[in-house]
């Protein structure tokens, strides 16, 4: 088969968000560690904001494959019969639970766990209308396997947490920004209860070494601290690359299905 | 029309093979149609596309076996073999020539054009007789059209085309004896 790159594209950016949303609705319902309830709900409100406009460019992309874009109104009628049609309802109702999720939290108008829920359900509706355009077309053996679903489904939440690392790399890069403008609560002047601005320690009393300075010390210099957080960017390295490892995975998913159509034309005189 | 070389020099039999929509009475392009663009006409079984409600996406060819199915880059819709159904159902056409435009073109008269579901017609006979046969029946889409097996290659000898009548050798009847002639040689 020619793989059609609009169709690579929307095939990997609508999974990745969908994986994206089930790790967000993941991290709610195990709870966010310290955020408070504001800032966790800015962060799944922006972070489903993100899968929304992924999927948006994967559901644009998917226009691009087709002759006639502006009758794609009527694409959802045969979803008796058609998994292809099943995916067109699927997608924007998925796009809609994301867009109410994220407005849920938003506006903090609750019942977000609910909303949550649905939108997993439409999430994993998608997967398997997504998947069962290939699975369910017979004529390609190479597709036609529940193995076809469960790879479109375990790349999905991958590349989907991966995102969230890429996520999670903005809001550390937040949190770094944070922590270079701190002002902190203990001074040594508090610490001996001497108000004078010129204060140096001379001694601390022994020179072997202690528990104190052991545990909150890490003993590297400077530079290597500062060199260390470069190193932060293979968190984003680490989502480039496995997406492009993912539109091979993808492209190759099309190349490799041999059609049997393809025996009427071997030769071509 | 596509032509296949079987067996192997100089022992070989060369086969032409005419491809179109066959039509099949299950066709797996309609129910993977999005849009209900692709159908399967119920009054006489023709396979056929609304060419105003196809979007164009395609995914009816990957369900087609045969490759019947092909997009047409100006209009950018799917389109395929119509089994001319605009002649088929012309009234204004006399009889004969409401067949389709292959059916007719063929100087051989190799295409045969009728109804598969009436026993009597001329193609179901066709194909009983001749032991017409479908093309990928594995794949069980039942196309309606059918491939006749190459004819057997017939020969009517009669006694004349063994021997020859006006053989002047049995004017009288008698066969030189050869082996006579040796003995009376020595």
């Amino acid at each position: 088969m020619q793989p059609a790159f609009s169709v690579i594209f929307l095939t990997t950016l609508a999974v990745a968000a969908q994986g994206l949303f089930l790790a967000l609705y993941g991290t709610e319902i195990s709870g966010l560690g310290a955020l408070t309830a504001s800032e966790s709900r800015q962060f799944l409100s922006a972070a489903s904001a993100v899968a929304l406009v992924l999927t948006g460019l994967g559901l644009l992309a998917s226009f691009f494959h087709l002759g006639h874009p502006e009758r794609a109104w009527r694409t959802a009628t045969m979803w008796r019969t058609s998994w292809l049609a099943r995916e067109v309802i699927a997608l924007p109702l998925f796009m809609l639970g994301l867009f109410v999720y994220a407005g849920a939290h938003w506006f903090g108008v609750g019942n977000t766990r609910l909303i949550g829920a649905v939108t997993v359900l439409l999430c994993l509706a998608l997967f398997v209308a997504t998947a069962m355009i290939y699975a369910s077309v017979r004529f390609l053996q190479e597709w036609a396997s529940p193995l076809t679903l469960v790879n479109y489904l375990l790349l999905g939440c991958a590349s989907g947490l991966t995102l969230a690392t890429l996520l999670a790399w903005v809001t550390r890069s937040a949190s770094l920004v944070r922590n270079a403008r701190l002002k902190p609560k203990s001074t040594l002047q508090s610490a001996i209860g001497i108000k004078h601005p010129r204060i140096v320690q001379k001694a601390q009393g022994f020179t072997g070494g202690s528990f104190n300075t052991r545990e909150f010390f890490h003993g590297r210099s400077v530079p290597l601290l500062r060199s260390v957080k470069w190193a932060f960017l293979l968190l984003v390295l680490a989502f480039v690359l496995q997406y492009l490892g993912l539109l091979a995975e993808r492209w190759f998913f099309f190349a490799q299905a041999n059609h049997p159509q393809n025996l009427y034309y071997q030769t071509i005189s | 029309m596509q032509t296949f070389e079987v067996g192997e020099y100089p022992n070989t039999q060369t086969v032409h093979f005419p491809k179109s929509c066959l039509h099949c009475e299950d066709p797996p392009c309609v129910p993977v149609c999005t849009t209900g663009a692709s159908y399967k006409r119920a009054e006489d079984g023709s396979v056929l596309v609304d060419y105003d409600k196809c979007i164009g996406c395609k995914y009816c060819s990957w369900a087609c076996p045969y490759g019947a199915r092909e997009f047409d880059e100006e209009r950018k819709v799917m389109t395929k073999c119509t089994l001319c159904v605009d002649r088929v159902t012309d009234t204004k056409l006399p009889e004969p020539e409401r067949k389709p435009a292959c059916v007719l073109a063929c100087p051989a008269n190799a295409r045969l054009f009728g109804d598969v579901h009436d026993p009597e017609s001329v193609v179901s006979k066709a194909i009983a007789e001749r032991g017409g046969y479908q093309p990928m029946p594995e794949w069980g889409t039942r196309p309606a059209n059918h491939y006749l097996p190459q004819r057997k290659t017939e020969i009517r000898i009669h006694p004349e085309d063994l021997e020859r009548v006006d053989n002047p050798l049995k004017l009288d009847g008698k066969q030189p004896d050869y082996a006579g002639r040796e003995d009376f040689a020595t």
